[in-house]
């Protein structure tokens, strides 16, 4: 196999790692595609479509789109932009978001990108959808108000025996996430801060600790906008 | 049903998760229902979670989590059952039963659920009860059911209309079900002697030499994609795998579309014999025919199929006396989902999973079920790939147009004379298919399905052929009296809402937005921002994952592009934005009902 992949991405000429998919070969250029319900070593779920690019003429979700010798790759179009906001905007509305009372604020990746893709109000009414919270599990509060149903907990939290805790339930418009009420109340207080930690939003949270131990300013994407640490590896390359 | 009951059938299956499908269908089909107790008991026997086993339960429209009734009625819903009647025999079904659509009556006989499309557009109003077929229903016919329901009668004894024609009235289908074959073609013809491709042909064509012919016949799927069948087993055949599958893909959701059902009745040695060929020419030992759950009442019959091929060697070892030719499939069911159409959804499915779409590449060819190299083709193409081997790529070219192909089987439902199915050669008008049909006074004509394009009279002129009208075969009628936007578009815009996955963030909500826009249109509060904003947003489903999500808002782009008209006759007259809500004018109803005045 060789050893890298030449590809193009918005014109500029990126040796890549064959295999890897193109969010990544992007990262470590120091180009930042947004995403979302991805995560960096994990098996992507392509489910959120935030990270959709265009690939030779196609649009193709960067996540789960391997790397391949002379691809071109167009991250930066006005297209391209009224997607990743759609998407953001879509589920702004899908569920209820009220950032000031939620203890994620500032940690969160969807405020993150609401506010990186200068989202002020969207487009599509607010649905304001009667949702529960689900307090039953000893380790963790669900909050369904919040998810954003990007599989992150579902793809990641798996106990020893290699069971899912999580899951879907239903489809369409009633899809859901549920913890399994065996493995679910079993679950490790490493695991349970694991789960709340992966969640990119305020949906789960981790009963042992409260919320405002770093207090809001000083939180992760107070500081910076979300996609500046990526941004930064190229100005240092430049330079 | 009891905790051991529910052990055996996972052990039936040897508690391998993968066959979960076939256990919940079991279940489901001796209890009525899938027990809240039995999740736990699949969770332990197959080392799973019971959230893994629930996901794929919920996901699946005929599980059903509650006991459903002694006799449970699936009412089909779809557009040409509202056409044909619908309403009136629905509201019988209520009063005689005495309860309403999504409920059981108090003393459990009786359930009356809604279904989407259950492939009987050519005899609609159609249900599904207790998983036996009754079409051509009247007020009157829905009394005698309910009649005898109530008499505790059989299943066989509520079919008291007789038996549909063909095999349909054959001992091991028993079913109301008609044929309706309106025109045959070299597919559909009667004098085939199953099994003459295997043991005449093969003796002479190498596996490599099958594809090359196949690929000469410049065949595409007949399921709708159309891509080149020939390139698709090759890719297969080159592909690395232990073992390769073929499978066939008879889970004919799309509203309208009812061929496949057709040629499972009439001509599945047919079919199976293309499954066969496929595994010839691709080296593959194992075939699964995966078939949508509507379908079930076919099931013995199907099994008596494959068990007389067996006997005449047409499936086991050694298949028509090729040495080392081994190859045999098996019945997969669906559970009622139309995304599990889509290639990569049937294979999760299959594999006991919820039906969402699997992100390409890799491609099905190369990892398909259980990661194995797997060819998915549609009944049709694999009933035409028999006739291609039989008559030569050669016969084959010489039928349809220069880039397409051969013949296509359409369904044809709606406002016609003679609707059925029909075999043509690619390359005939619409106003051709009309004519033949016996549609007169028509305002529009669905072409493939909902998720296919709407046209007017303007564009009748138009071709059926992959270069310009490509279908998968559905073909709805509408006459001058529907009302497109009330009729059609909604009801299209229902059934995406109800069968998407969920999992893309676009095609979960963009549907939904779009009804709702259109309820406000149709209920006369549109502005011409309204309109804007649906071809605005319909354009963002592009982003989604599968084929059903990205046309999932074609109901609304089609009738947009061709009816735009509708919409506009619709809307406020000369409002551009909607201009703040008028209190007094809102709360004039409300006030009248409870004889208040408005206080401001």
């Amino acid at each position: 196999m060789k050893e890298f992949v030449t590809i193009t991405i918005d014109d500029q000429e990126i040796k890549a790692r064959p295999g890897e998919y193109i969010v990544d070969a992007a990262r470590r250029n120091g180009i930042y595609i947004p995403t979302l319900c991805n995560m960096s070593g994990v098996k992507p779920a392509g489910s959120c479509r935030i990270c959709t690019v265009n690939v030779n003429g196609r649009l193709m979700t960067s996540c789960t789109t391997p790397v391949a010798e002379g691809m071109e790759i167009e991250t930066i179009s006005q297209e391209i932009a009224d997607f990743r906001k759609t998407v953001v905007e879509l589920l702004l509305i899908e569920g209820n978001h009220f950032c000031p009372s939620c203890e994620k604020s500032g940690n969160c990746e969807l405020q993150a990108l609401g506010y990186r893709f200068e989202v002020m109000v969207p487009r599509f009414p607010y649905q304001f959808p009667k949702r529960d919270i689900d307090a039953s599990n000893p380790k963790l509060i669900k909050d369904h108000n919040r998810c954003v149903l990007c599989k992150r907990c579902i793809r990641t939290i798996l106990d020893e025996e290699g069971h899912h805790i999580f899951a879907f339930r239903y489809r369409g418009h009633q899809l859901q996430i549920t913890i399994d009420p065996e493995y679910g109340m079993n679950m490790t207080d490493e695991l349970a801060q694991k789960a709340a930690k992966n969640c990119p939003v305020g949906a789960l949270l981790y009963r042992g600790k409260h919320g405002f131990e770093i207090p809001i300013g000083k939180r992760k994407y107070d500081k910076e906008p979300i996609g500046s640490d990526i941004e930064k590896l190229k100005k240092v390359k430049i330079s | 049903m009891d905790i051991k009951r529910v052990e055996n059938i996972v052990a039936n299956y040897n508690r391998d998760k993968t066959r979960l499908m076939d256990m919940l269908i079991d279940i489901q089909t001796e209890a009525g229902y899938i027990p809240a107790g039995a999740i736990p008991v699949i969770a332990k026997q197959t080392d799973t979670s019971q959230a893994y086993v629930e996901q794929t339960v919920s996901f699946y429209h005929f599980f059903r989590r509650e006991p459903s009734g002694k006799y449970t009625v699936f009412l089909n819903s779809s557009v040409v059952a509202n056409m044909m009647g619908r309403d009136k025999v629905a509201r019988t079904f209520e009063e005689e039963a005495g309860c309403k659509f999504g409920e059981v009556t108090e003393d459990g006989l009786i359930g009356l659920f809604d279904t989407a499309c259950i492939g009987m557009s050519d005899q609609e109003p159609a249900a599904l009860i207790n998983g036996k077929v009754f079409t051509r229903l009247t007020p009157f016919r829905v009394r005698e059911i309910i009649r005898n329901m109530k008499k505790g009668n059989s299943l066989d004894e509520l079919s008291t209309s007789g038996y549909g024609g063909g095999k349909n009235a054959s001992e091991l289908i028993r079913a109301e079900v008609r044929n309706n074959v309106q025109r045959q073609g070299p597919v559909m013809e009667n004098d085939y002697t199953p099994g003459t491709v295997l043991r005449e042909k093969l003796k002479h064509f190498s596996p490599d030499e099958v594809i090359w012919e196949i690929k000469l016949s410049e065949i595409r799927g007949r399921g709708g994609a159309g891509f080149p069948t020939g390139l698709k087993w090759e890719f297969c055949r080159r592909a690395r795998g232990e073992k390769k599958y073929i499978f066939c893909n008879a889970d004919e959701g799309e509203p309208g579309t009812f061929k496949d059902r057709v040629l499972l009745t009439e001509y599945p040695e047919l079919m199976f014999e293309g499954m066969t060929l496929a595994a010839y020419a691709v080296g593959a030992s194992e075939g699964i025919l995966y078939i949508r759950y509507e379908y079930k009442y076919l099931e013995n019959y199907l099994k008596h199929v494959l068990e007389k091929m067996r006997q005449q060697n047409l499936l086991g070892k050694n298949i028509a006396g090729k040495e080392g030719f081994d190859f045999d499939i098996r019945i997969q069911y669906g559970a009622g989902a139309y995304v599990c159409g889509e290639e990569s959804a049937l294979l999760e499915s299959a594999e006991g999973k919820r039906g969402e779409p699997r992100f390409k590449p890799p491609f099905p060819v190369e990892k398909g079920y259980l990661g194995y190299p797997t060819v998915i083709n549609n009944v049709e193409t694999l009933c035409t790939a028999v006739k291609i081997m039989q008559f030569g790529s050669e016969w084959y070219r010489s039928l349809g147009t220069q880039e397409s192909r051969g013949t296509k089987i359409l369904s044809i439902s709606g406002d016609c004379r003679y609707p059925g199915i029909y075999e043509m050669e690619w390359g005939y008008s619409v106003n051709d298919i009309l004519d033949m049909a016996g549609a007169y006074d028509v305002q529009a004509v669905q072409v493939g399905g909902p998720s296919g394009s709407l046209i007017g009279p303007d564009e009748f002129d138009r071709i059926i052929c992959y270069s310009d009208l490509a279908t998968g075969g559905s073909f709805i009628i509408f006459n001058n009296t529907r009302d497109i936007l009330k009729d059609v578009v909604m009801n299209f815009m229902e059934f995406f809402i109800e069968e998407s996955c969920g999992s893309c963030v676009p095609c979960r909500n963009i549907p939904w937005l779009l009804k709702q826009k259109l309820e406000k249109i149709l209920q006369g509060h549109g502005v011409w921002k309204d309109i804007e904003d649906m071809e605005e947003w319909a354009g963002m489903m592009r982003i989604n994952r599968c084929g059903l999500g990205q046309t999932a808002a074609n109901p609304v782009v089609s009738s947009l592009k061709n009816f735009r008209a509708l919409y506009e006759e619709k809307i406020q007259k000369g409002k551009r934005f909607d201009e703040g809500f008028n209190l007094e004018k809102a709360v004039i109803e409300s006030c009248e009902a409870v004889g208040r005045t408005p206080l401001i």
